[in-house]
């Protein structure tokens, strides 16, 4: 199959791109927009802003959430802030710079019309979010505050003490609640998508699972939009929420969506170590604590005494000595490598000696205990009641785990994937971080996409829909999927082998984080390709889940997402074997400078990788779109 | 340094369905860490309940981080167990001893029936917040952000009503069942606002009125205040009940101007 990978950028210059975008337009007018009927599928910020704004303008909206109510999604656990070109601190801020530093922090692997509109529309999410009465803090005189963040040399970052995610999906939820009790948005809770239908070539519609009833429905409409998040729970320890998964975007994929960069997950470098072997999650530890604490390692690697007795001249702060300009600021993936360097030398601190430092104590000296407690209170508290120590008075152990993944679903300028109707939004999107991403972007991402870039871009597709019918759910191909999906669910319960989904999770798990994690080296990933295909197959012999499919079942739910899992760890690894270069938080060891830093191949791997599915996990088929840069030069990322 | 604790004793609550009898199962812990949550407890127990082919324990959990408000258990009587400020997937099996009794329920409340073992239905909440819940701002007509000054008192004491992560513990500790404590940390952190304004009144009268048709009534026992994992503090309750007060004269005259 041949597939040509238009980015549909407007041409131009890209700072315009947008303006020509929205002024070339195709609309749909108001009277008419409720003819269209649209599917959103998650209720995170990109879901859940979509599905209120598309609901305002007037379309019909059925919005489908696995939680119990659209205000649980995990945006709500996102800590540090959101960005926003604002410049309110007169501090040279400027849509260009935050658009650069998205650019540079991505690695020059993101697309620069897509990462510019973004920076565009990050200072309508700001006064939008007030307008919905988000408390971001403020200062005594009453104007917003702001805080800088990993990776950017200004303070843009507002939030909402250590609760950004939480008051900004809030916000969002109140809107798509708005809509809902206005009777505009149909809202499905505790129902799954498990499968993605097309119809010559076009999203006609979802089939869903009632996890109470067990239940396999289908739902057509005119388009759908995927807002289900990333895929970093692969590696089973990460810092996203129990339920988070690859699913929807997995099926999509299986339906002919092309799945970009699978091998960019970002390694998150402030988490809770881990401290017990029974542990089912790890817990991040928001980047913002980086603007105030001090990473540091023993120099000496035996050394056993308490943090506070070790005097300064045998502490080695690796931060502030590699990247000096930077400091303990530096971007997520390079700070994560050189954590993970001190403790692979020995030097870890903590029982297990498995993190390193993150000591308030100077900040605490300067600004005093209450100004730390104002800033940080509530993390202090989280640690404490996690790690048992309190960190006023004993440094923070942190150390890297898995938070977000840059790769996801292909799409174009307008968000659609390769399914013309299926739409991919926040997270589950591969399109503005390119091989990183920056503290307090995805917040701004997943917002951007659901207020301002979607409702712009489904009325292109739909206004020449007008009035044609589009299949119904009695449509054999919603009856193929229908069946195709009891029948899966029915083959998990029906194996009756040995093993729980989590024991599969946690295998799985385990193969990608030693050899598709922090570090990645040819062996390690063709070991992991040999090794996965066995595990996967023992997954389909020797899975145990007990109970039935016509009830509530959580182990049966979860059955489904581990294979998917499985699929796509299989999809990384080969992904990562394939680019053969380092960039942002793809560390292939073969490609580092003399100094351990990522080591890009321009030349070769200016490119988008977006994979094809064949049917069969190891035989997917490459392709590339080409990244081109106007308004930026290539140029090695140096924090120094 | 990480001990272990033994022979903890659980029984927990099983409950097919919505509409059959429940009762009490014993279930024995032999050994688990105290650095261990207590969600991850029952992970362990569910693991071995799975591999000697039986249900495991159905329970709501999520973020495992105390924000996303999904879990929420009656640990020995108390909603989110033993530890204050604490929601139950932030509790650490340190708090606990060898040999404890551990008596583990779901919230008990008519507004939120049981849909199996420990997992209920809280979507009266939902019903609260469309009603009323919010602050109509369509998008992409909102003025410069910083167009309206609001003094770092309010902001803050919006956002300490904000803080509510909607778990419903607060109706499970409220002898009554009510949910005026959630209700009214979200009017307050919309009400005390400048944007929360131009419906401050209308607000409130939808909101507690949707709330009264699902929940009990509140007799100031302060229980909720107690059992919620933020501490959202129970003033917010008698703030919501001056507005509603006023709501009833407030909102006839704008009628009455029509």
């Amino acid at each position: 199959m041949t597939i040509t990978l238009d980015s549909k950028i407007p041409s131009g210059p890209v700072a315009d791109a947008w303006s020509t975008y929205k002024s070339d337009v195709k609309l749909v007018a108001p009277g008419n927009k409720r003819k269209f009927k649209v599917i959103v599928v998650g209720t995170g910020l990109a879901g859940a802003s979509a599905a209120a704004t598309l609901a305002e303008l007037g379309y019909q909206v059925d919005a489908f959430t696995f939680h119990d109510t659209p205000r649980r999604a995990h945006s709500i656990a996102a800590q540090g802030g959101i960005n926003a070109a604002k410049n309110y601190q007169g501090d040279g801020d400027s849509v260009y710079r935050l658009f650069y530093d998205t650019i540079k922090g991505g690695d020059f692997r993101a697309r620069e019309g897509n990462v510019h509109r973004l920076a565009e529309v990050s200072v309508n999410i700001i006064d939008q979010m007030v307008a919905q009465g988000v408390p971001f803090a403020r200062e005594y005189g009453g104007l917003l505050d702001n805080r800088s963040f990993g990776g950017a040399q200004v303070s843009r970052t507002f939030y909402a003490r250590g609760q950004t995610g939480q008051q900004l999906l809030l916000g969002a939820y109140q809107q798509l609640a708005r809509q809902i009790g206005l009777g505009n948005v149909r809202l499905f809770n505790r129902t799954e998508l498990v499968d993605v239908v097309t119809v010559e070539g076009r999203c006609a519609g979802i089939v869903t699972r009632d996890l109470m009833t067990g239940d396999v429905v289908s739902h057509a409409a005119h388009a759908v939009v995927m807002a289900t998040g990333g895929y970093g729970n692969v590696f089973f320890l990460s810092t996203n929420a129990m339920a988070c998964n690859v699913t929807a975007a997995w099926r999509a994929h299986r339906k002919g969506a092309l799945f970009a960069n699978p091998c960019y997950t970002q390694i998150h470098p402030t988490c809770i170590p881990q401290s017990d072997p029974t542990q089912s999650k790890l817990t991040l530890m928001s980047e913002s604590l980086r603007n105030d604490g001090r990473v540091w390692v023993p120099k000496n690697p035996d050394e056993n005494r308490p943090a506070a007795e070790i005097p300064e001249d045998e502490r080695d702060y690796i931060l502030e000595r590699l990247y000096p300009s930077y400091g303990n600021l530096a971007p997520r993936d390079i700070s994560s490598r050189a954590a993970k360097r001190s403790v692979d030398s020995g030097r870890g601190v903590g029982p297990l000696k498995n993190g390193v430092y993150l000591d308030f104590s100077d900040a605490i000296n300067r600004l005093g205990r209450h100004v730390v407690a104002e800033r940080y209170g509530n993390l202090f508290e989280m640690y404490e009641r996690i790690a048992g120590e309190n960190p006023y008075d004993m440094p923070m152990r942190i150390y890297p785990a898995s938070h977000y993944t840059m790769g996801g679903l292909w799409v174009d300028y307008e968000l659609q994937t390769t399914i013309p109707g299926l739409y991919a939004a926040g997270e589950a999107n591969f399109s503005d971080h390119g091989a990183n991403r920056l503290g307090a972007s995805a917040l701004m991402q997943g917002l951007a996409d659901g207020y301002f870039v979607l409702p712009y871009t489904i009325g292109n597709y739909l206004a020449p829909m007008l009035n044609k019918p589009i299949p119904g759910t009695d449509h054999p191909a919603f009856k193929e999927a229908e069946q195709a999906a009891r029948q899966r669910f029915q083959g998990y319960l029906g194996i009756k082998g040995t093993r729980s989904p989590d024991f599969f999770h946690r295998e799985v798990g385990r193969i990608i984080w030693d050899y598709c994690g922090m570090e990645r080296t040819q062996q390690g990933l063709e070991k992991a390709l040999s090794e996965l295909p066995a595990l996967y197959e023992e997954f389909r012999k020797d899975l145990r889940v007990t109970g039935d499919g016509t009830s509530l079942n959580q182990t049966l739910e979860k059955a489904g997402r581990v294979d998917d899992f499985f699929q796509l760890g299989m999809l990384m690894c080969r992904d990562a074997l394939e680019r053969e270069e380092s960039c942002g938080g793809h560390f292939r060891a073969e490609h580092q400078t003399d100094e351990g830093e990522a080591l890009r191949d321009d030349d070769k791997f200016a490119h988008v990788a977006a994979w094809e599915w064949t049917g069969e996990p190891t035989q997917s088929v490459r392709h590339t779109e080409e990244l081109t840069f106007e308004a930026v030069h290539l140029a090695t990322r140096s924090y120094k | 340094m990480s001990n272990h604790l033994k022979n903890l004793k659980l029984k927990i609550w099983r409950q097919d369905g919505p509409n059959t009898a429940g009762r009490f199962q014993d279930y024995v812990i032999d050994e688990i860490s105290d650095e261990a949550s207590f969600l991850e407890m029952l992970d362990v127990l569910n693991e071995r309940l799975i591999s000697d082919d039986e249900l495991p324990v159905v329970f709501d959990h999520d973020c495992r981080e105390g924000i996303c408000g999904t879990c929420s258990l009656m640990i020995n009587g108390q909603a989110h167990g033993p530890e204050r400020r604490t929601a139950t997937c932030q509790l650490h099996m340190r708090k606990f001893k060898s040999g404890d009794e551990i008596v583990i329920e779901p919230w008990r409340a008519s507004a939120f029936p049981i849909i199996k073992d420990l997992m209920v239905d809280r979507s009266a909440f939902d019903r609260i917040i469309e009603s009323g819940g919010f602050i109509t701002a369509p998008t992409g007509g909102a003025p410069d952000a910083n167009l309206i000054p609001i003094p770092k008192p309010v902001a803050d004491a919006a956002m300490d009503s904000a803080e509510c992560i909607g778990c419903g513990a607060c109706v499970a500790a409220c002898p009554n069942g009510a949910a005026n404590l959630f209700t009214a940390a979200k009017i307050n952190h919309l009400n005390v606002l400048p944007q929360g304004q131009a419906e401050r009144y209308k607000r409130v009268e939808a909101m507690v009125e949707t709330m009264d048709e699902y929940f009990g009534s509140c007799t100031n026992h302060g229980e909720c205040q107690a059992a919620c994992p933020k501490e959202i503090s129970i003033d917010v309750i008698a703030l919501m009940n001056k507005d509603y007060r006023k709501s009833k004269v407030k909102n006839r005259k704008e009628l009455s101007r029509g």
